[in-house]
């Protein structure tokens, strides 16, 4: 069987005109009216890529790499890196400015959810409007109605129009319509941040099952986690250059490594997040047993998390995870405040909370990384890597155990001894 | 009975082998790469999506008809009302009769045409601009968003006829054989309202206080477009002013709908001409609108 490639990108580069950041903007027709006296060739608005525009930026350049028949690749890198801006080229919204890309088959894409749907329409026809819009003849929605209502989960409500939908429903039924595309490349933008648990476990299955049957996808995610499960390759971003490629252990744990050079720093502005924003962590803090600040997590002592949160809105009923997790993103142990009964309501400004794991029993001698999550049926905030921290010996008396890499992180206390056969 | 296992075992096997020598299916090749200068319509690719185009005309008539109070009313009152206005303060002026037509009837009959082409235009003038979220989310021929909005003025257009039918029972009016042209009428005024429309998409794109222009740009024209609501002999027939008005593709139109409808005589040259016109203007605006839709989802 010839290994075909799927998608094929050859020196991909993308220019934006303007940067909105430093205050780049569409030309007025004023501005263009004026100019015309003085440059005829500036009234047509698609000029060249070399324009004389300062405030203009590369999001991508020299972008080049293959992806063969039925692979699942991940795509990650900090916020800016580009990744969504090759999602965008790839799914053909907007072309690029050098280079050339090669997709066989049909292409799917899924960069957000809910395309196309129209509140005043009912999901009904919200499901044909969406399945249209994303490439599917009548016939094919017709004949996959019934898959995309079962997977969505709201049967009774069908028939009213969207605008009444609560927006866990609106999510359901939204990503029902695009995960029963079924285009030989499947090209998806992190809309799995979105939803319930039991939902992103369902969207997460639909795509293993759309891998499973074949189809080549292409996922771009800050939820390295789940990179880690279900891509094998991984392509890493950096300010627009793909700064690696390969299996995805290795470019997930380079990742995290990059990230966090400067990772004994307490203050969270400026790691890669996701959520709505509406409250935000700034700061970690991690103390030890005692309360003093601890550098390291120290076998047999107390991790004490101070956690401080910035929130611009009173929310209620707002729960928060701490996750502590291998480098390759293997999840160690969790806290979640739900679990325990821990209530939080946020008001406006900022507040701090503690989290106190007691005897963590980790095994010296390698790092771990921390994960934090803040969610009320919406997500909040979102740090993948808050901070990378090493786990060292206990004080005083060492326990002799190996350090070495291949035995596992957590630590349980064991005995061997000999033992005779009993007698049937 | 090991006899029937063997068959069914070859039965499976050459099943299997049947499906491993089937060829692969051929799979469509896209190539994305930078665009340079002009590039031709795709009307391939408009026709494969014309599902689409078909969707979001629905849509937007689904939507029209769903959210005003009025719903369906509203298409009947906006040209009645104008006729209303036209008769009371212009039809003093022309005589209570043009051409032989009661001066209500014609006016109602040249303002269907009229606003079934101010629709189209201003329409497609801001369906680009409105449809940001699709635009940057989904891969789909843009000239689909325009091209959807001449699919509910047609409906509005429909609607409004009934009225003009009703007005024609009244004055005892009857179309002649004139009536079997109206779709040649009707395809020529979508492409001249299309092509403008479209241009004026991009342009919206491209420049971000154009929305401003468009309704200004609207209502001039139909002050350039007399034949809307007087006879032609009460115009300038040499200088400027005349130059200026032969220029306008919708004059001719507007009169021949008019004419077709109404059983009178049909104004040939100038039909001949706006005919001619109407698919270079179509084609002109699609072109202007192919050359920039790459960067739309980058503006917009």
């Amino acid at each position: 069987m010839s290994a075909e490639m799927a998608i094929k990108i050859e020196g991909l580069g993308k220019r934006y005109r303007f940067n909105p950041a430093v205050g780049g903007h569409r030309k007025t027709f004023r501005e263009a009216i004026s100019g015309l006296a003085s440059m005829p060739a500036k009234l047509m608005p698609g000029r060249g890529p070399d324009a004389s525009d300062s405030k203009g930026f590369w999001a991508l350049q020299d972008i080049s790499f293959e992806v063969p028949r039925g692979e699942v690749i991940g795509v990650v890198g900090g916020n800016g890196a580009g990744k969504s801006t090759l999602l965008k080229i790839l799914s053909r919204v907007t072309v690029p400015t050098r280079g050339r890309a090669e997709l066989s088959g049909r292409i799917g894409s899924m960069l957000e959810v809910g395309t196309g749907f129209h509140q005043e329409l009912t999901g009904r026809e919200n499901v044909f409007l969406s399945g249209s819009i994303l490439g599917m003849s009548r016939a094919e929605i017709a004949l996959r109605f019934d898959r995309i209502v079962e997977f969505s989960g709201i049967e009774s409500f069908l028939d009213t129009p969207v605008k009444r939908y609560s927006s866990g429903m609106y999510i359901r039924l939204a990503f029902a319509v695009a995960a029963y595309l079924e285009p030989e490349i499947l090209l998806v933008d992190e809309v799995l941040a979105v939803g319930d648990s039991v939902f992103q476990r369902r969207c997460v299955d639909r795509m293993a099952e759309l891998a499973r049957s074949g189809t080549t996808l292409l996922f771009v995610s800050h939820n390295l986690d789940l990179v880690t499960r279900l891509c094998s390759k991984t392509a890493l971003l950096e300010r627009g250059r793909l700064v690696q490629i390969g299996p995805s252990t290795e470019v997930v744990e380079s990742y995290i490594r990059r990230l966090l050079d400067d990772s004994v720093e307490e203050d969270l502005s400026g790691r890669p997040r996701r959520g709505d924003g509406r409250a935000r962590f700034e700061t970690l803090s991690l103390l030890n047993g005692q309360g003093r600040p601890a550098s390291a997590i120290r076998l047999d002592d107390d991790l004490r998390c101070v956690i401080g949160i910035q929130s611009t809105v009173e929310a209620r009923g707002v729960s928060l995870a701490i996750v502590v997790k291998t480098l390759q993103g293997a999840k160690l142990f969790t806290s979640w405040t739900d679990e325990v009964g821990f209530r939080i309501d946020l008001r406006p400004g900022l507040q701090h909370f503690e989290c106190r794991f007691q005897d963590v029993r980790l095994r010296p001698g390698r790092q771990v990384a921390i994960e934090l999550w803040m969610y009320d049926g919406d997500a909040l905030d979102h740090i993948d890597v808050a901070r990378i921290v090493d786990v060292v010996e206990r004080a005083g008396e060492p326990s002799g155990y190996s350090a070495h890499p291949e035995q596992g992180p957590y630590l349980c206390e064991y005995e061997w001894s000999p033992r005779r056969p009993t007698s049937h | 009975m090991i006899a029937a296992v063997e068959a069914d075992i070859a039965a499976i096997q050459a099943r299997r082998a049947a499906r491993v020598n089937l060829p692969p299916p051929t799979l469509s090749k896209t190539i994305i790469q930078p665009a340079k200068g002009w590039r031709a319509v795709d009307f391939g690719e408009l026709w494969r999506y014309r599902e689409l185009v078909v969707f979001l005309a629905w849509r937007d008539i689904a939507v029209r008809y769903k959210q005003t109070a009025l719903g369906a009313s509203w298409a009947l009152i906006q040209p009645f009302l104008m006729m209303v206005v036209f008769s009371t303060f212009f039809g003093k002026f022309s005589g209570s009769s043009a051409g032989g037509v009661p001066y209500p009837l014609y006016v109602f009959a040249g303002l269907l045409p009229w606003m079934f082409f101010a629709s189209t235009v201003a329409g497609a003038g801001n369906s680009v601009i409105g449809s940001e979220r699709l635009i940057t989310k989904v891969y789909f021929p843009r000239l689909a968003i325009p091209f959807a909005v001449a699919g509910w003025a047609a409906v509005d257009l429909a609607v409004a006829s009934t009225l003009l039918g009703a007005m024609m029972a009244w004055y005892g009016v009857a179309p002649g054989a004139g009536l079997l042209l109206m779709p040649v009428w009707f395809a020529l005024i979508a492409l001249t309202g299309l092509g403008v429309g479209v241009g004026l998409a991009a342009l919206n794109v491209a420049y971000r206080d154009f929305r401003y222009v468009i309704p200004f740009l609207v209502q001039l024209w139909m002050f350039a477009t007399p034949s809307i609501y007087m006879q032609a002999d009460g115009l300038p027939t040499r200088g400027l002013v005349h130059a200026a008005l032969s220029l306008n593709p919708m004059t001719p139109l507007v009169a021949a709908f008019r004419s077709s409808a109404l059983g009178t005589p049909i104004p040939f040259w100038a039909t001949a001409v706006a005919a001619m016109a109407a698919p270079v203007v179509f084609i002109l605006g699609c072109l202007y609108f192919r050359k920039v839709e790459g960067e739309f989802a980058d503006i917009v």
